[in-house]
C-alpha cells in the first residue's frame, strides 16, 4: 500500500525539541530508500514561500500563503510503499521529526477503489 | 437429542446458543482473515444460525452443533463469494476453514485468528470508541441495537460508528496480524479497551456490559497467557464485580464502607484472589489495583480492613501510574489507617493537583474525614460544597443523607 507521509511542523508548540539537523533527516531517507520503502519525498520551503491559487465566479484568484490559518505547517513530505500501516508506523516512528513536530499519514486513494 | 428425530424448540435454543458462545467467533475470526471481509464473515454466521433455528428442530439437533455451525456458515461464504466471482484461490483458502473444536487448538497462540482480530479491532489507529464497539460487535457477538443502548446512541449512530471503524481498518491497510512490536503496549491497548467496557457497565449498571467485558478477560486469560497483566486485569473486574449485589440496592449506590458484605460473591472472590497468587514477571497497575481489591474482599468490615496495607498498595500504584484520583483515594485510605487527622493532611496535598480543582469528590472525602475528627460544623461545611459539585442526582441524593446522619448526630 501506497502512503503519503506529510511531516507537519508547529514551530509555536510549548516545550518543542529543537529541530534534527538536515544530515540526521537525510540518514532516514538513505535508510529507507535502500529498503525500497520511501518512494519520492521532498522538503518544502515554509508558508512564506507558498501561494494559493482559487477561481471563484470564473475569476482566478492568487494570494499570497498557505490556504488554512493553522499555525502547524507542511514541512515536507515522503511517499512510502509498505506492506501495511503497522509497518507505516514503524517508519514513521524513525523519522527524526517525529520529536520535534507531528507526522501524519495518509492512504492513497486509487480512482478504481471504492 | 441426536440426529434423525425432532428436538424441542427449548432444546435446541439451549444448543445452538453453546454451540455460539463455543464456535462463533472462531469462525468468524478465521473467515475474516481468509476473505478479508468483515460483514461476510459475520452474515453467514447469522445466517447459520437462522438455519439451525428452522432445521434443527424438524430434523433433530446435529451430534456436533459447532461442527455443523462452522460447516454452514462456510458453504455460505462460499456461495456468497462465487457470485461475486471471487478468485479461486481465495475460495479454496475459506473452503479449508477446519472445523474447529476445541481439541483442535493452534499450538502456537499467536497463530490464534481471534488474537488477531482482537489485536486488530483494538488497534491504536482506531478511535477509542471505535475499538470499544467494533470488539463488542465483532469479538463479543453483541447486537449494534444492543451496543447502541449500553452507550446512550441510537442504533443509526452506532451503526456508522462500526462502518466508519471498518472502512478505516481496509482503507488506511490496518493489518490483520498480531503485532510483532511493541506487543506489551498493544497488549495494553487491548486491555484498556476491555476495562472500559467494564467500567462502562459499572457506571451505568449495565451488568450486561461487566459481564461481556469479564467474558473478554476470560478469553484474553486463555489467548495470551503469559501476559501478567492480562490476568491481572481478569483478577480485578471479578474481585469487583462480585460486589454487585451489594453495591446497588433499590436503584441506589452504597459506598463500600456500608455495603452488606454477605452478599459479596464468594465464588468470584476466590477465583479472583487465585489469579492474583502467581509469581508476576511484570507488576503493572491492573496487579496493584486487584490487590487492592482483594484485601477489601478479605476484609470482614470496613473497619477490620487491613488499611496500612491500602496505602501501602496505593503508594505502589502511584509509582506505576500516578493520578490525582489514586492520591485523593490514598487520602482516604491513610485516614482509615492512621486516623483522621493524617488523612486530612493527606488530602490537602492531594487535592494541590489542580486537576482535581472544583472536583466534589475533594470536598466529599473532606467531609468525611472532619466528621471522622469531631469537627461537625467544618464537615457540614465541606459537605455542603461537595453537593453543590456532585455532577449527578445519585451523588447528590447520597450526599445529603450524610448531611441528615452528621446533623442528627
Amino acid at each position: 500500500m501506497k502512503y503519503m507521509m506529510l511531516v507537519v511542523s508547529d514551530p509555536e508548540a510549548a516545550d518543542r525539541p529543537a529541530d534534527p539537523a538536515v544530515d540526521e533527516v537525510e540518514d532516514w531517507v538513505s535508510r529507507n530508500d535502500a529498503s525500497g520503502k520511501r518512494v519520492i519525498g521532498e522538503r518544502l520551503r515554509p508558508p512564506e514561500s507558498a501561494t494559493t491559487v482559487r477561481r471563484r465566479g470564473g475569476e482566478l484568484l492568487v494570494t499570497d500563503g498557505p490556504f488554512t490559518e493553522s499555525r502547524e505547517w507542511i514541512a515536507g513530505f515522503d511517499i512510502l510503499e509498505c506492506e501495511d500501516l503497522d509497518e507505516a508506523i514503524a517508519i514513521a516512528a524513525t523519522h527524526p521529526m517525529v520529536a520535534a513536530g507531528t507526522i501524519e499519514l495518509r492512504p492513497f486513494w486509487p480512482f478504481d477503489e471504492a | 437429542m441426536t440426529a434423525g428425530g425432532g428436538a424441542t424448540g427449548e432444546d435446541v435454543g439451549r444448543a445452538l446458543a453453546d454451540a455460539l458462545a463455543e464456535q462463533r467467533l472462531r469462525i468468524v475470526a478465521s473467515l475474516i482473515r481468509t476473505t478479508g471481509d468483515w460483514d461476510l464473515a459475520e452474515d453467514v454466521v447469522s445466517d447459520a444460525a437462522e438455519r439451525a433455528l428452522l432445521t434443527w428442530p424438524r430434523d433433530g439437533i446435529p451430534a456436533n452443533p459447532a461442527a455443523w455451525l462452522t460447516a454452514t456458515a462456510r458453504r455460505r461464504a462460499i456461495d456468497v463469494l462465487r457470485r461475486g466471482q471471487v478468485e479461486r484461490d481465495k475460495l479454496a483458502e475459506v473452503a479449508a476453514i477446519e472445523e474447529l473444536t476445541d481439541d483442535h487448538t493452534d499450538p502456537s497462540p499467536m497463530g490464534d485468528d481471534r488474537l488477531r482480530l482482537v489485536f486488530t479491532c483494538c488497534h491504536p489507529a482506531l478511535a477509542l470508541e471505535a475499538r470499544v464497539a467494533l470488539t463488542l460487535k465483532v469479538v463479543s457477538g453483541l447486537s449494534t441495537e444492543a451496543i447502541g443502548r449500553a452507550f446512550l446512541t441510537s442504533e443509526a449512530t452506532m451503526g456508522q460508528r462500526l462502518l466508519r471503524a471498518k472502512n478505516k481498518i481496509t482503507h488506511a491497510g490496518i493489518p490483520y496480524r498480531v503485532p510483532t512490536e511493541d506487543l506489551a503496549e498493544r497488549v495494553g491497548g487491548v486491555l484498556a479497551v476491555v476495562y472500559l467496557v467494564f467500567t462502562e457497565g459499572y457506571a451505568t449498571s449495565a451488568r450486561s456490559l461487566a459481564d461481556e467485558a469479564i467474558r473478554l478477560g476470560r478469553l484474553l486469560v486463555t489467548l495470551l497467557p503469559d501476559s501478567d497483566e492480562t490476568r491481572a486485569l481478569l483478577a480485578l473486574m471479578l474481585l469487583q464485580h462480585a460486589r454487585r449485589d451489594a453495591r446497588v440496592v433499590d436503584g441506589e449506590r452504597v459506598t463500600l464502607e456500608h455495603q452488606d458484605r454477605s452478599r459479596w460473591r464468594r465464588d468470584e472472590i476466590d477465583e479472583g484472589s487465585a489469579l492474583l497468587r502467581r509469581r508476576w514477571t511484570v507488576r503493572g497497575p491492573y496487579a496493584v489495583q486487584a490487590d487492592i481489591a482483594a484485601v477489601h474482599a478479605s476484609a470482614p468490615s470496613a473497619e477490620q480492613t487491613d488499611w496500612p496495607a491500602i496505602v501501602a498498595l496505593y503508594d505502589e500504584l502511584l509509582d506505576i501510574a500516578p493520578s490525582p484520583v489514586i492520591a485523593l483515594n490514598r487520602a482516604i485510605a491513610v485516614g482509615m489507617s492512621d486516623g483522621a487527622l493524617a488523612g486530612l493532611a493527606a488530602l490537602e496535598s492531594a487535592a494541590e493537583d489542580s486537576r482535581l480543582a472544583g472536583h466534589y469528590l475533594v470536598a466529599a472525602a473532606r467531609g468525611d474525614l472532619l466528621s471522622r475528627a469531631g469537627l461537625h460544623e467544618e464537615a457540614l461545611i465541606a459537605l455542603e460544597q461537595a453537593i453543590e459539585l456532585a455532577p449527578t442526582d445519585q451523588e447528590r441524593r447520597q450526599l445529603e443523607q450524610r448531611v441528615a446522619e452528621l446533623r442528627g448526630s
